[in-house]
């Protein structure tokens, strides 16, 4: 009996070992990422935001009436120019996929801004900064700045636009929504893969 | 043949005990190291936060945490793909203590993360506005094993389901190969930078119920020498 008892002591310590060894302890839900290949290469892929439904924040001076209900924008003059927001992110499918942050910046010495994060959890992360003058009274566009895993080594533009929506028959439809599309190239590479090996 | 069965059991359970003792007090699990920037010579720009949701401008997860939102009405991120995501708005405060910005900071448990190796890990970004001189995208891998390990275990263990002492240490584990976040400059003074940063906790008391009750955290940013009166226009006015 002492025998068995050893012999599940130690089955106890490598299974245990090998449960935390093969079993994932964090496993992301992954949406199907809804990539088109761009004529000239790379891709594009478009991200939404519907307003106000996925506005989860809006953080400014003049702000009237803060979002959420009880935020408490801090005062001050270093925060003046400021328009913070924070959106939950859609994909084409119109599945929420992330969450995103919109920062616009008024500044006499270094000129005004706007700026994005996307945060997908189950792909990565990437920046992009933008003037706020459109290039076509409709799109602006920015450049990417940083990306993380996925969008590690990319390189591209990211375009935002207003949709407004137009459709008055539905009292539930949102008032329009912002899009976001994205149009990567990955890093050129001297040497072909098969030469690698 | 029971009283097999039964030995068979507790040995199960003993060894099963052993090996979770063994994986929590592992010797060789990542320990507190010293911040590769503490030993930099380049210029460096401290940014500290309260880690307290009720400290920050919003707090929001899944709402089903420990860490309740903040505001109570905030959208909480419920759907499936951002359900282990936490985003914290908080303001940032230079190393004198002023207000210098604000910073969001973005939080997923990691897919990398790895008991066995002591790594409970969350792939963090983080953009930092500060409008008197730029713009910041930080992006790190946190390691919080030791977080868990010497201050949130030890808080279900106390009879006042509660923790209180002195903790500091680095949460910053890569992905640069001393342990350091990765970060690029936005607008402003910060434009074109490309530099490293560590971030560290500093608590001193924490709660089963409510999570963090006193807890600062501090962003260290090294400007990398682009000249010397470039890095000098970047430090702290």
């Amino acid at each position: 009996m002492f025998k068995t008892l050893i012999f599940g002591f130690l089955l106890g310590i490598v299974g245990t070992i090998a449960a935390v060894y093969y079993l994932p302890v964090v496993d992301q839900h992954r949406e199907s990422s809804i990539i088109a290949v761009a004529t000239n290469g790379g891709n594009t892929e478009s991200f939404y935001m519907k307003i106000p439904m996925d506005r989860i924040m809006v953080g400014a001076s003049s702000q009237a009436e803060p979002l959420p209900q009880g935020m408490e924008w801090p005062a001050g003059e270093v925060f003046t120019g400021l328009r913070a927001e924070l959106f939950k992110v859609r994909n084409s499918d119109e599945t929420v996929i992330g969450v995103a942050s919109r920062v616009a910046s008024e500044s006499k010495d270094f000129g005004d801004t706007i700026e994005w994060v996307v945060h997908l959890p189950a792909r990565g992360s990437f920046y992009v900064s933008m003037p706020p003058e459109s290039v076509d009274g409709v799109h602006r566009v920015g450049t990417l700045q940083a990306g993380t895993r996925e969008f590690g080594p990319m390189h591209g533009r990211v375009s935002e636009r207003w949709v407004a929506n137009t459709d008055d028959d539905d009292e539930d439809a949102p008032d329009g929504r912002i899009e976001l599309v994205t149009s990567f190239v990955g890093e050129f590479a001297d040497v072909l893969p098969e030469e690698t090996s | 043949m029971i009283r097999h069965l039964i030995a068979l059991i507790m040995g199960l359970v003993l060894g099963a005990m052993a090996a979770s003792a063994l994986l929590f007090y592992n010797p060789l699990a990542a320990q507190n190291p010293l911040s590769p920037l503490s030993v930099s010579d380049q210029e460096i720009i401290s940014l500290g936060y309260s880690a307290v949701a009720e400290d920050a401008i919003v707090f929001t997860n899944d709402g089903e945490s420990r860490v309740r939102p903040y505001p109570v009405g905030v959208q909480q991120l419920w759907e499936a793909p951002i359900r282990r995501t936490n985003v914290l708005v908080t303001v940032l405060s230079d190393s004198r203590n002023n207000p210098a910005g604000i910073g969001i900071k973005y939080m997923s448990d990691s897919e990398q993360t790895r008991i066995i190796n002591g790594e409970a890990l969350v792939d963090s970004a983080w953009h930092i506005v500060l409008p008197a001189r730029g713009s910041l995208f930080v992006s790190e891998s946190e390691n919080y094993w030791n977080f868990l390990r010497q201050i949130v275990v030890p808080a279900y263990w106390n009879s006042g389901d509660s923790w209180k002492g002195t903790w500091h240490g680095n949460t910053t584990a890569g992905p640069g190969s001393l342990g350091t976040a990765r970060v690029t400059g936005g607008y402003g003074k910060f434009a074109g930078l490309e530099s490293v940063a560590v971030e560290s906790i500093s608590a001193r008391a924490y709660s089963v119920a409510a999570g963090p009750v006193a807890m600062e955290g501090r962003l260290t940013i090294e400007i990398a020498a682009r000249g010397e009166s470039q890095a000098a226009e970047l430090m702290v006015e």
